[in-house]
């Protein structure tokens, strides 16, 4: 799965026991309107971490936070193309 | 509302002089009934037990046993407890009315701040008046011009230094309301112009994932509750280039000890004998504290002694000295400190341990980047060689009964099966700091 794919599908997994009515999931949808809270957003990067193998937000001295969702699924591919380098991967 | 109305006036449902000498629950679920409440109950009540938001009702019938509770003042219906029937009951609101002036035997009062204990039952922690304001000092001429807003509930010892900064300096306080999201509290912040802004490092991180962050310019931003890393003191500066940043070290027990105002992360060994009323020592590379800004006491006797024998508060914070500063690790109890919300282990391995399948479980902190911890855990079941679909079965059962059970802060996120458990030499668990 890609990684825009993975991160959307664990925001949906995370977010579904909110109890809140949910918004579609769009790239300039308001991350804290997306229905995760802090400790949502918190799971949800664990999450990504063990998935992906990298958390960005640790990895690299970020001084402007994500805001949207299109934000967040930037930072991760961002993050993704530095890490498997690292890491001697091609994508 | 103007604080001198506040003053004059009274949000009681009975006159403040029939409260003379009770021992009051103070439990509201709006933030500015409860700060009328104690602006009027100061001096009056014999003890006040503040109960934030999020208190769970069913620990209200021992925190009214242990505190020996005579009256509960409250803007909502609470649930019928048992244990909760024959008090007087008092309600508060919103707002103020004129109240006639009775002349009444004035009083120290305790203020019983509550935070989290290792059974799952709040730890009531006494202060008073004169401990809790004993770290903010003599208001600055122009501070009547400060419009104070914080992210904590004013129920909670960091909120609670906000509240009585705002009320003793004579300036503004803007409260978020009940249910009221990050964005819109910081919408209201940005229409009240505020200045001084405090919050824990992960309320923070939240607001500034928030489009309105960049509606607010305030000229004093405070960090307090967690260890803070530098990542966030730079995105603060980014966000806010001509704000004055001050990080404290405080906790409900140890009360504000010192303030860090360098936009460094850590603090410096001179701060350690630069405070003039606060008393530093690093005793097994644990922070002790002695000052008049400490609590006295814990309420309950069963939660032991807060003060060692000559008065020093042991955070239990473990420092290491790295180049020229200090910095956190951890606790020594492993104690996790999710978002602020302190997690003690016990309490999670002792409802993980409910499963018939568990042998034993040891809770360790994982670190993240948005709320400093959150909870994981390791498991040894009674029969580790099981079949794959059996063990994820039992996980699930696991984190149903935790979500029973717990908090949702101190449900782990990561449960792991593994084969042995390491334990120390008296036979405990070993433990591990953050």
């Amino acid at each position: 799965m890609s990684i825009k794919g993975t991160v959307i599908s664990q925001v949906e997994e995370v977010r579904r026991n909110s109890g809140k009515p949910l918004r579609p999931l769009t790239n300039d949808l308001v991350l804290l309107e997306s229905g995760l809270d802090s400790l949502g957003l918190a799971v949800l990067v664990t999450r990504l971490e063990d998935i992906l193998g990298y958390d960005p937000f640790t990895d690299s001295d970020i001084t402007v936070p994500p805001v949207t969702l299109g934000d967040f699924i930037h930072l991760y591919e961002v993050a993704g193309k530095s890490h498997y380098v690292d890491n001697g991967h091609t994508e | 509302m103007r604080l001198a109305d506040a003053l004059s006036g009274s949000n009681l449902s009975c006159h403040p002089a029939e409260l003379c000498g009770r021992s009051i629950l103070l439990a509201t679920s709006d933030q500015l009934a409860a700060a009328l409440a104690l602006i009027k109950l100061d001096g009056i009540a014999d003890r006040v037990i503040i109960c934030p938001a999020d208190t769970a009702p069913e620990y209200f019938p021992s925190l009214i046993r242990n505190g020996r509770v005579d009256t509960i003042l409250s803007d909502y219906d609470l649930p019928h407890y048992r244990g909760l029937t024959g008090l007087s009951r008092i309600s508060c609101g919103a707002t103020v009315l004129p109240t006639s002036d009775l002349q009444v035997d004035r009083r120290q009062t305790e203020w019983v701040l509550l935070t989290s204990g290792t059974t799952g039952a709040p730890k009531m922690i006494a202060h008073n008046l004169a401990s809790l304001t004993a770290p903010i000092g003599i208001p600055a001429p122009n501070c009547t011009k400060a419009v104070w807003g914080t992210f904590y509930d004013i129920r909670r010892y960091g909120g609670l230094q906000v509240f009585l900064r705002a009320v003793i300096g004579g300036g503004s306080l803007v409260l978020s309301g009940v249910s009221e999201s990050t964005s819109e509290y910081l919408m209201r912040l940005s229409e009240h112009s505020v200045t001084h802004l405090s919050g824990t490092p992960s309320h923070w991180r939240r607001a500034l994932m928030s489009p309105e962050a960049r509606r607010i310019t305030p000229s004093y931003v405070r960090l307090s509750g967690e260890s803070v890393d530098q990542g966030i003191l730079n995105t603060l500066h980014s966000f806010y280039p001509k704000a004055a940043m001050a990080h404290a070290f405080a906790s409900t027990e140890a009360g504000v000890a010192f303030e860090v105002t360098d936009g460094l992360a850590g603090f410096s060994p001179v701060t350690l004998n630069n405070h003039t009323g606060v008393e530093m020592r690093i005793c097994n590379d644990s922070l002790r504290i002695r000052s008049n800004r400490t609590a006295s006491r814990y309420l309950d006797e069963k939660d032991g002694a807060l003060r060692d024998a000559e008065g020093f508060v042991d955070t239990g914070d473990i420092v290491e000295l790295r180049g020229d500063r200090y910095y956190f690790l951890g606790r020594r109890n492993g104690v996790i400190n999710v978002g602020g919300l302190k997690v003690y282990p016990e309490e999670v391995e002792a409802v993980v341990n409910r499963h018939p399948a568990v042998r034993m479980s040891v809770v360790r902190p994982r670190r993240n980047p948005v709320t400093g911890s959150l909870v994981s855990v390791d498991i040894l079941l009674q029969e580790p060689s099981q079949p794959q679909h059996q063990t994820s079965a039992i996980k699930l059962e696991i984190l149903e009964i935790c979500q029973q059970h717990l908090a949702r802060h101190k449900i782990p996120v990561i449960i792991r099966y593994v084969n042995s458990v390491e334990l120390a030499a008296a036979g405990k668990l070993l433990r591990h700091y953050a």
